[in-house]
């Protein structure tokens, strides 16, 4: 964890929302693990007044990826930085994806949701590393949703496509697609990363079909290092339910252990 | 070499730079970042006799210049603090103030009691003025007859020197300094955060899922320095001054206006080095302004 206030941005790609960043940052990328973040500085006045926490997509040697879509202001200042510039960045943060030696030959699956496909690059490279078989499910409302699903499966990653509209691939939600996957294959783990009413709807799915797995999950942060107990969520855990620091807990929890707000008590 | 130190009487300060209650943690998630002794000091998050959950989130809003949280004081409670944290922050060569808090005024003397029997604390700062612990935000520090009882019980209770850290959610500020000064507070902190609120349009609820919470930040900077402003005039205790300081010159501002000491709080979250960041800025305008005390700023506002 450290800051690094002269990580050059080496490049930018874009499709229409969506933003993938290209970032020279050695150290950072060298302690860098799979479904870890970063708290990035978007401006140097007060407005907006805090960094932005963005999701590790990959890390290749001193090279970091950032992908993220823009949601408001502080991603939309974040998207107008070019090529050559230098970013205020500091991580890597959090708690990331456990990576089992237990995979070992075994399918994984890896669900992403639009923006939510950030973290699952680095992972599923990381996994197929270890000699699993990772599958990335990539879901959104239209293939616009989905730039980088090329991509992916250029490097060598098995990648099934859904989309709400029908545009590509599967029609329907993502979660629909794991199902349907579900009928033919039995996966040992599922990792997941995408919006609350998705990872909710995943929960039910693995808890009926009893199969472990890991969410990475979003929140409003303040600092990104535990200083501040902004983020928090609550989590079942030791038989208890507390709220847990998403930044420093987390991102990532056990399926099993997240509260969904509904279900929360008192 | 410029002299940064501080002498609060009851406390001599290595600068007058300390981390603010509520944004530094427990001190140990800020050690990665910087060598903590370089600190004037740092306040430890509030602490109650038992461990504390806190509000329902969303806990945190952003605003122009600043930042609504409503954490509600979620915390490990006095005893884990002194089994777990203090050994550890109690070796440092740096004043290690802890943030004391009550449901009432029992409770504040109790946790007091219980601190006071530890190594290592420098002084306690009563926190009577957070504004997500009750209904409507209310405080004690909103009362010089409430804020003047809850001092003066802990002040029975322990002989370690007390900060009491005010709200500025009062029509008189200077009217419950008085009172706890009145009390025997060694030093007083002001300001706490503003009750405040954000709304979503769209949806038609609050931000926060307490509805309303604190604005800390640069946007509350101005009102914090009237405050110090006005309080200096009106006590002889020594003042902490915070409230958005983001820069040396914001602290040197705080000064002029009265503060002996001043603590940096939101700042820490946007560059967890900042009051490292700070103290740099502060000896290079002391040298560049020839001073060879930096405590010669306190007090020196021309009206």
């Amino acid at each position: 964890m450290l800051i690094d206030r002269k990580a050059r941005l080496v490049e930018v790609e874009s499709w229409g929302d969506y933003f993938l960043f290209t970032i020279d940052s050695p150290e950072i990328a060298r302690q860098a693990q799979p479904g870890q973040f970063l708290m990035i500085k978007v401006s140097e006045t007060t407005q907006p007044l805090l960094r932005r926490p963005i999701s590790l997509h990959n890390v290749e040697h001193t090279r970091l990826q950032i992908f993220f879509q823009v949601a408001g202001q502080g991603t939309r200042l974040l998207s107008s930085k070019r090529p050559g510039q230098s970013l205020d960045i500091f991580g890597p943060l959090g708690r990331g994806f456990s990576l089992s030696s237990e995979l070992r030959n075994r399918e994984v699956f890896c669900v992403g949701g639009g923006r939510g496909l950030a973290p699952l690059h680095y992972l599923a490279g990381k996994l197929k590393a270890a000699g699993a078989r990772p599958i990335i499910f990539y879901g959104g409302r239209s293939e616009t949703d989905l730039p980088l699903k090329g991509r992916l499966k250029a490097s060598g990653l098995e990648v099934l496509v859904s989309t709400d509209d029908g545009s590509c691939g599967f029609r329907g939600l993502v979660t629909s697609l794991v199902e349907e996957k579900l009928k033919q294959r039995k996966p040992a783990f599922l990792y997941a990363c995408g919006p609350d009413p998705m990872l909710e709807k995943l929960a039910d799915i693995c808890r009926r079909e009893k199969l472990a797995g890991e969410f990475s999950l979003e929140s409003i942060m303040g600092c990104g290092f535990g200083a501040c107990w902004g983020c928090v969520k609550k989590i079942r855990r030791d038989g208890q339910e507390k709220y847990l620091k998403v930044c420093q807990d987390g991102p990532v929890f056990p399926i099993e252990e997240i509260v969904w707000p509904e279900n929360e008590h008192g | 070499m410029v002299d940064l130190s501080v002498d609060l009487g009851f406390l001599k300060l290595k600068n007058p730079v300390l981390g603010a209650s509520g944004t530094f943690g427990y001190g140990l998630e800020f050690k990665p970042f910087y060598d903590l002794e370089l600190l004037g000091g740092f306040v430890v998050k509030g602490l109650y006799l038992k461990p504390r959950e806190g509000n329902r989130p969303p806990r945190l809003v952003e605003t122009p210049a600043g930042l609504i949280n409503s954490i509600g004081l979620q915390g490990i409670g006095v005893e884990a603090f002194c089994r777990d944290i203090l050994p550890e922050l109690s070796g440092l060569k740096t004043a290690i103030i802890v943030n004391v808090c009550g449901e009432e005024e029992d409770e504040y003397a109790r946790v007091a009691e219980y601190l006071s029997r530890h190594q290592g604390i420098a002084a306690l700062e009563l926190n009577i003025s957070c504004p997500n612990v009750r209904e409507g935000g209310r405080c004690p520090a909103q009362s010089p007859e409430a804020t003047y009882r809850t001092v003066k019980k802990v002040k029975q209770a322990v002989s370690l020197p007390l900060i009491t850290k005010l709200s500025p959610n009062v029509t008189d500020i200077t009217a419950v300094a008085l009172a706890a000064e009145e009390a025997g507070t060694e030093a007083i902190s002001l300001i706490n955060t503003l009750l405040a609120m954000a709304i979503d349009p769209e949806t038609r609820q609050p931000k926060l899922g307490n509805v309303m919470g604190g604005l800390s930040g640069p946007a509350i900077k101005p009102i914090a320095l009237r405050m110090v402003f006005q309080v200096a005039r009106a006590v002889k205790v020594p003042l902490i001054g915070l409230g958005g300081i983001f820069s040396a010159e914001d602290v040197l501002e705080f000064m002029m206006a009265g503060a002996s000491a001043v603590q940096v709080g939101t700042a820490n979250f946007v560059d967890p080095d900042a009051c490292l960041n700070i103290i740099r800025g502060l000896e290079t305008w002391a040298e560049n302004h020839g001073l060879q005390n930096l405590s010669q700023v306190t007090g020196s506002l021309k009206v």
